[in-house]
């Protein structure tokens, strides 16, 4: 099992936003997680990540074998836990290609391997723009800065084709794209898709789904996952919107 | 507000904390009055006695002024400074003490030591074939009175007492002058070392450029121990129609060194002025740049980073006189500020009412790193012009937490992506030296700098105690 989180609760700032999550990944399989506005998907994503501010207050997130709960965020990452940003930030004065190479070197030293040359970097970008149609004089740019939308989502994919990671976590990627470029990001995703890793799509829409074809959905509400199928699941969820979730679930 | 009579009470005794260096010095020019002006032409001579009188009248800047609000001297004041007295000069080889060497970055480099230009040969004028000038302040006025005489005293005006100070105390300095038409090939460097402990020393240059002439100056100002001192220093500029100076100032001063840094640049018609101001430590430093843009279509960017720790003190004051239409203005300085350091950015924009047609930016940006630093910034516009475009903008914020998230998301440990977020805020400021050897000297220095490897070294900072000390984090800045 790459990813099994067992009776996660998450708070922030004292508010329980997680009440109980139980969820399992595997090798070569594509998650789904959806559910309405507000019942904690972005903060699964957070906990997983390691992001600060959100404290697990009780269960365990184990990875590849390991408790994670108290690593570091770069240290998730290098391990090859990948998050594509709901809202990527802009870091004005750092320009792509810098912060590719500090980033691929940050792993590659965590693994005790040395620094990627300057060639072999350069020729890893060229084909890893390819995947995603990304053009080159984004990542003359400093980072995110003035990309749009879709640009900016682009740029996500980009980077998970860089770092080439083992759990991809996709934070409604499908949000402010149109539909070339969804098509777009979601055609970079189905390429860098294997046996050896795993993804969980974060998303409201199912939309996104056609494109990217998921093994198992879950629709989260109020902290915990309450309800998982297939793939018809999320056409389901389409047709008749949350309400009968929410109806069925509420306390 | 308080009751007039107690504030008047109050400033009194402020006033009194500078009473006993004004004393010494007072006492010194009455005592030395000869051997001060020794080498003075008339008009220098006249100078230096008005602005005793004037000093004797003013004091030294006070908290009470607008314009010293933020910097208050009084410690320094009050503290036992030394008049520079030396008649013999310095017999040691400057290289003893002090050397400077930037890899792949040939200058021809001019030292003042204790407030008087050092030379080794005891030749302290070059003349090279095409007539560029460098060498004593002093001895420039008895070799050439008359082109001293035109342009000394005429720049800076004594607004307050430090200046007065320095014109009625100053023996020395650097002289350059480049001729019209004349390209400076090489970058003239002018060091300015304190060797004696809690000096107090007036040094003044000189720097004039003639009609399409080009020069580029590196002006470092650094400790080579840890004693105290104070440096008050003039610098006057003169820039001709259609020339172009590139200043670069660089300051490594040790917890205890105060300095004052006053320029003064006359601009001509079409002339350019690069100023680039990096503060990288010292007990107290105040930059003043006051920019005279008298010709229409002078243009001039002035820009700085200071990175302050400990209770370290940094004061830019920059004043921007727009005195004819058709000019352009741009100042832009960031600061890094930890601990308990305090920075000061005074940025002034002055468009008189003829100077149609300026454009005129200013923009100051900080970044404090913990909750005991502080800054004071204060953008000051008078626009009496009504067909110019001018904008001012401050900000003061912390490190961006969700940038540092997304980098450490990225596989980049907080420490190295804290590093690298401080490193791309300064870059704005060091991306502006056009001399490579240079550039990548200070990058190296500010990067040792953020993570607190860099401190004043026992010899020049442009080439630190160690230089071969492997760089541990090291951002390729080069566009590959």
């Amino acid at each position: 099992m790459l990813l099994n989180i067992k009776n996660l609760h998450v708070s922030i700032d004292g508010k329980e936003i997680i009440k109980g999550l139980n969820f399992s990944v595997n090798k070569g399989e594509v998650h789904a997680i959806m559910g309405p506005n507000g019942t904690g998907k972005s903060t699964l994503a957070a906990a997983i990540t390691g992001r600060a501010g959100y404290e697990i207050t009780q269960g365990e997130i184990i990875y590849k074998g390991q408790v994670i709960n108290d690593w570091s965020p770069d240290k998730r990452a290098n391990e090859g836990v990948f998050l594509s940003f709901q809202y990527p930030i802009e870091i004005p004065g750092v320009s792509m290609t810098n912060f590719m190479r500090t980033a691929v070197n940050a792993k590659r030293e965590y693994l005790s391997q040395s620094p990627i040359s300057a060639k072999e970097f350069l020729k890893k970008m060229e084909e890893k723009k390819k995947l995603v149609q990304i053009q080159s004089k984004l990542t003359n740019r400093s980072v995110n800065e003035g990309f749009s939308g879709g640009e900016k989502k682009k740029n996500e994919i980009f980077q998970m084709a860089m770092l080439e990671p083992e759990l991809a976590i996709l934070d409604e990627t499908d949000s402010g794209l149109d539909i070339d470029a969804l098509r777009v990001v979601a055609n970079g995703v189905n390429q860098l898709k294997s046996s050896e890793n795993a993804f969980i799509v974060i998303t409201h829409y199912q939309r996104l789904l056609d494109y990217i074809v998921p093994d198992f959905v879950h629709v989260m509400y109020n902290g915990r996952i309450v309800k998982s199928g297939g793939k018809k699941l999320a056409v389901e969820l389409e047709e008749k919107g949350y309400e009968w979730i929410k109806e069925q679930f509420d306390d | 507000m308080t009751n007039p009579v107690k504030g008047k009470k109050v400033m009194e005794k402020i006033n009194q904390t500078d009473y006993p260096l004004r004393k010494k010095f007072t006492e010194y020019f009455t005592k030395h009055a000869e051997r001060l002006g020794r080498y003075d032409i008339p008009k220098v001579a006249k100078m230096r006695r008005d602005a005793m009188e004037t000093f004797q009248k003013t004091g030294f800047p006070q908290k009470s002024m607008e314009r010293w609000r933020n910097t208050d001297l009084k410690n320094i004041y009050a503290s036992d400074l030394k008049i520079f007295d030396r008649e013999t000069p310095y017999k040691k080889q400057l290289s003893e003490i002090f050397l400077c060497e930037v890899k792949g970055f040939d200058t021809h480099v001019l030292s003042v030591l204790n407030g008087s230009f050092y030379s080794p040969e005891e030749e302290k004028l070059t003349i090279d074939g095409s007539g560029v000038i460098v060498g004593s302040l002093s001895k420039a006025m008895q070799e050439y009175p008359e082109l001293v005489g035109k342009y000394y005293g005429e720049i800076m005006q004594q607004t307050d007492g430090f200046k007065s100070l320095n014109m009625a105390m100053t023996t020395d300095g650097v002289f350059i002058y480049v001729p019209d038409n004349i390209e400076v090939e090489k970058t003239i460097q002018i060091i300015n070392i304190l060797n004696d402990p809690n000096l107090i020393i007036n040094v003044r240059n000189l720097v004039i450029l003639g009609k399409n002439a080009k020069l580029r100056l590196l002006h470092c100002d650094d400790s080579v121990n840890h004693h105290a001192g104070f440096i008050n220093k003039v610098n006057e500029v003169f820039i001709d129609d259609n020339a172009e100076l590139e200043l670069y100032k660089l300051q490594n001063l040790n917890d205890e060194t105060a300095l004052l840094n006053q320029t003064a640049v006359h601009q001509s018609a079409g002339s350019r002025l690069k100023v680039n101001v990096f503060s990288l430590n010292g007990g107290m430093i105040r930059n003043e740049i006051f920019d005279l843009m008298n010709g229409q279509g002078a243009w001039s960017d002035v820009r700085g980073l200071y990175l302050m720790d400990q209770k370290q003190h940094v004061d830019n004051q920059v004043n921007i006189y727009h005195n004819v239409p058709h000019c352009d203005s741009n100042q832009l300085f960031k600061g890094i500020l930890d601990n308990e350091a305090t920075a000061v950015f005074n940025g002034y924009i002055n468009v008189k009412r003829d100077a149609q047609q300026t454009n005129a930016f200013q923009r100051n940006s900080n970044i404090l790193l913990t909750k005991t630093s502080r800054v004071d910034t204060m953008p000051h516009l008078e626009i009496y012009a009504d067909d110019v475009k001018c904008s001012h903008g401050a900000s003061v914020g912390q490190l961006d937490n969700e940038a540092l998230f997304y980098l450490e998301q990225r596989g980049i440990p907080f420490a190295d992506a804290r590093m690298l977020l401080m490193y791309a805020f300064a870059d704005a400021v060091i991306n502006e030296i056009t001399i490579d050897a240079l550039r990548i000297s200070i990058e190296d220095m500010v990067k040792r700098r953020l993570r607190g490897d860099l401190s004043i070294c026992d010899r020049c900072v442009l080439h630190c105690s160690n230089p071969d000390q492997p760089v541990i984090f090291d951002i390729d800045m080069s566009k590959i």
